[in-house]
């Protein structure tokens, strides 16, 4: 104990009144080309956030990762280095990426240059010329950049579960292969922007120092002629988590293991929704979670043990993850096993939930509280169909949810049972540690 | 196409300074945009004040100030923030260490009670510290030792540079010093660094200035003043000679290498240290920064580039001795020495025929861009005050930074580039040891 002069006990102070969620000034428009503008008020600092995102579900892999790297590489006007040299000049900046459902574009820049962010993005959209050299160029990047990844233990672990729980469905790879990648001609980038690049269901939000219906008639002035028929292409919905033996991927001289469990969830306008996430937050979603404080706080086994749940348009899953040391991956599993059984099993304490719901409706402040977490949370609402009055629903469910919700919910997606679990390591060291628990099947990474 | 320069535009958050008797410093800046609050303790320690032989002790210490304290068990920190809606978290820098939450702002009082009663006194003993030394040595492997490229440069640079401990050694720590380090040595490092006098609370966001301080004075008030230790000087000679070093990383598949020269001091020399930063910029922000269109775009040398002041990236929270650092990653096969050579070639050229006044004016606006977007967040602004205040005493800064980063001209970042010579310059290379 520290030396201190004053030992008098003092009590934590309450809480003062929890002002409200307000929901921010916004505004909304379909474009007669399809496009959908969402445009928010934070006028906090003098910026402005830009995402775009189109459905893209379905395209080829390696084309669509290099498009979306050399989307900004030229336009009939101007080079990669013009293109970014004019976004600077306004303070902007915009760069594109890819996840299984879509092409994101994403940017930021001084509120001033709005207009200017627009045009520019509206050249790159109806124009982007994928030029021979500059695609050469961002080939190699991508290739070297992916087997880097590949050395990464992070990323091995999350091929290797992608692939096991999502079997046959096109989220089960979501990294192209380096010869995928060198096999990818300008051509087929031009073709491909063709077919998919286009305004139908696409959805641009507007967020920062704006007047919402100002930033909509730019949206419009800039964007109203980019034009093309909507080619979509709808995923089937994920196939269910199928358990099995525990998936142990072989990675010799490992310092750690990497240990994933994949569980079922719904996606957020499911009723079970609000009880999962609590659930989620009792078990590992957050600090003050059972996991974290059992093999963390108490054990000493890990650094960073999180669980989330994960929204993807044909599915959700909810990922547990945490890197242990080598020698306790056996007593690691064990004790996330018991973690998982016992919330699954045994109502929570309603003082428990309690401090679960006012760290999950907090945060929802905290979240909107700035222009960059407003834009990707209107971002990624709008993707599920959903817009930011969205958020008062939310929080009355989180708000209403019981103990007998949260614990059915518990029973229902964190079951051990229920999961799919994967340990990459080094399997020379640890596979007997694991078979003492539950039967495994190993495969090199 | 006309130049369209853009005005740079600045914050005009309201600062509030005031030092409670027992030497703590306290800085306000209220914004009632929005419901949350943002609260930042700083101590002026950090890993260049860690004692001989034990290496990662600063930061293992920020480890053991969340383990509970004179009025709350373990656990319970991490319980009141995060019960009360709010985030928290700390971090171990080279010049000092920070703790800090982001909450609604009705949660404003019980995270100054629970700062105040952490200064007062962290539960130090046996079992939490065994407990955090396997945390932190997890967080090495995870951060370090499992992966590619694991301390590059941030750890595995600054010993190319410098000779002397507190600025050369490994401030994540050895496993060895991180397993004799002992709770009296803990009780000793409290004692002498985590004084009133050597901290700083600064709060943003949705309060009252009024109330804040009554709130502030009641839960800090009482905390036993201790005054600030003397901070030793840290100064080293700059180079005189080129320094070179390489190593086998196991994991990494690609070669990289990372560079660094010596910069005027950034507190007592701000002035003559601010064209530096905007350097850094001009050299690496983007594709049509000066280093990414030759390296990347043209020479197809590099595979990926980056440039920055300070070895943990911020230019703005580090005193002297301190670097302009660049790293590249390399294709299979690349070629340090001719990465290197190029590098010179675009300083030269830079230092030589200048730089045209609208490729810094670009520049500088995408600085702005930045600096602002730092502190929309409620925490990167306390968190930045609170550094101006124990830096420099003045957290206002943190309002005029855009428009000083705009003020920088090209002579000076011509002056600037002239001075990165190869003589002064520190680099260590990474040899893939993962190559397939």
């Amino acid at each position: 104990m520290t030396a201190t002069v004053d030992t008098a006990v003092r009590t934590l102070p309450p809480l003062g009144r929890n002002r409200r969620l307000k929901p921010p000034k916004q505004a909304e428009r379909r474009l007669p080309n399809g496009l959908t503008v969402i445009a928010v008020r934070r006028p906090a600092v003098p910026l402005v956030e830009l995402r775009l995102w189109m459905p893209f579900g379905r395209t080829h892999l390696a084309r669509g990762a290099l498009l979306s790297q050399t989307m900004l590489s030229g336009t009939p006007t101007m080079s990669s280095v013009q293109l970014a040299a004019e976004l600077q000049k306004v303070g902007g900046g915009l760069s594109a990426g890819l996840d299984p459902d879509r092409l994101m574009v994403t940017g930021a820049g001084l509120v001033t240059g709005l207009d200017r962010m627009l045009e520019i993005l509206a050249e790159v959209l109806t124009g982007a010329t994928y030029p021979n050299g500059e695609v050469a160029t961002e080939r190699d990047r991508l290739i070297d950049r992916v087997q880097v990844a590949q050395s990464q233990p992070a990323h091995l672990a999350r091929a290797a579960l992608l692939k096991r729980i999502y079997g046959r469905h096109p989220y089960a790879v979501q990294t192209p292969e380096p010869d995928q990648i060198r096999a990818v001609r300008p051509a087929a980038l031009r073709r491909l922007h063709a077919e998919r690049v286009h305004p139908a269901e696409a959805v641009l939000v507007l967020v920062g120092d704006v007047q919402p219906d100002r930033a909509l008639d730019a949206a419009e002035r800039a964007l109203g002629d980019w034009r093309g028929a909507g080619h979509r292409a709808d995923l089937p919905p994920t196939p269910p988590l199928e358990p099995g033996p525990l998936l142990l991927v072989d990675r010799p001289d490992s310092v750690q293991s990497s240990l994933r469990i994949a569980l079922p969830a719904v996606g957020r306008t499911h009723p079970d929704h609000a009880p999962l996430q609590l659930a989620n937050l009792l078990f590992g979603g957050y600090f003050s979670s059972r996991w974290v404080e059992n093999i963390r706080e108490d054990k000493g086994y890990t650094y960073g043990p999180h669980s989330a749940v994960e929204h993807s348009v044909a599915g959700s899953v909810l990922v547990a993850a945490a890197d242990v040391a080598t020698e306790v991956t056996g007593p690691a599993l064990l004790e996330t096993s018991y973690e998982l059984g016992r919330l699954a099993s045994v109502p929570p304490k309603a003082e428990e939930l309690e401090q679960a719901r006012q760290y999950a409706l907090g945060t929802l402040q905290l979240g909107m509280s700035t222009q960059a977490g407003l834009a990707s949370l209107t971002s990624a609402y709008a993707s599920n169909g959903l817009r930011l009055e969205f958020l008062a629903e939310y929080a009355a469910r989180l708000a209403g949810a019981t103990v007998e919700d949260v614990a059915e919910a518990a029973a229902r997606y964190l079951a051990p049972a229920r999961g799919v679990v994967l340990v990459l390591g080094d399997a020379a060291r640890i596979r007997g540690q694991l078979e003492a628990l539950t039967p495994v099947e190993t495969e090199p990474a | 196409m006309a130049a369209r320069r853009s005005r740079i535009p600045a914050t005009k958050y309201p600062v509030e300074r005031f030092t409670l008797d027992n030497g703590l410093r306290v800085v306000l800046t209220p914004d009632r945009s929005a419901p949350v609050v943002g609260v930042a303790v700083l101590y002026d320690v950090g890993i260049r004040s860690e004692p001989e032989g034990r290496t990662g002790f600063a930061h293992l210490f920020e480890h053991l100030m969340f383990q509970g304290s004179e009025n709350l068990e373990k656990l319970a920190h991490f319980r009141h923030v995060q019960g009360a809606g709010g985030t928290f978290n700390g971090s171990t820098h080279l010049d000092y260490t920070d703790y800090y939450e982001t909450l609604p702002s009705n949660a404003l009082e019980r995270a100054l009670f629970l700062e105040a009663d952490r200064m007062r006194g962290p539960r130090l003993t046996e079992e939490n510290l065994r407990n955090q030394v396997d945390v932190v040595k997890e967080e090495i492997r995870v951060n370090v030792l499992n992966r590619p490229y694991g301390g590059f440069p941030w750890l595995t640079l600054p010993p190319v540079m410098f000779d002397t401990f507190p600025n050369a050694h490994d401030g994540y720590g050895s496993f060895t010093d991180l397993e004799s380090a002992t709770v009296d040595e803990a009780t000793d490092f409290f004692r002498r660094y985590y004084a009133t006098g050597n901290a700083v609370l600064a709060v943003s966001g949705d309060l009252d200035v009024a109330e804040a301080t009554t709130l502030i004075e009641r839960h800090f008030g009482d905390v036993p003043a201790r005054p600030a230790p003397r901070r030793p000087d840290f100064a080293e000679p700059d180079l005189t000679a080129e320094r070179r070093q390489t190593y086998t990383d196991r994991l990494a598949p690609l070669p990289a290498v990372a560079a660094a020269w010596r910069v005027p001091d950034p507190i007592g020399d701000f002035a003559g240290y601010l064209p530096y930063v905007v350097l850094a910029e001009v050299l690496t922000d983007g594709e049509a920064s000066r280093l990414v269109e030759r390296l990347v775009q043209r020479d197809r040398a590099v595979t990926g580039l980056s440039g920055y002041l300070g070895f943990m990236g911020d230019p703005f929270d580090v005193r002297d001795p301190t670097a302009l650092l660049l790293q590249a990653h390399l294709p299979p096969g690349g070629d340090v020495d001719k990465v290197l050579r190029v590098v010179d070639e675009e300083l030269d050229r830079l230092a030589t025929d200048g730089l045209p006044a609208d490729e810094l004016a670009r520049t500088q606006a995408r600085m702005a861009t930045h600096l602002l977007r730092d502190t929309d967040a409620v925490l990167g602004r306390a968190l930045r005050m609170a550094v101006l205040e124990q830096q420099r005493g003045e957290p206002g800064l943190l309002n005029e930074l855009p428009r000083l980063v705009g003020g920088v001209t090209t002579d000076q970042v011509r002056a600037a580039a002239a001075t990165l010579r190869p003589e002064r310059r520190a680099s260590i290379e990474v040899i893939p040891g993962g190559a397939r």
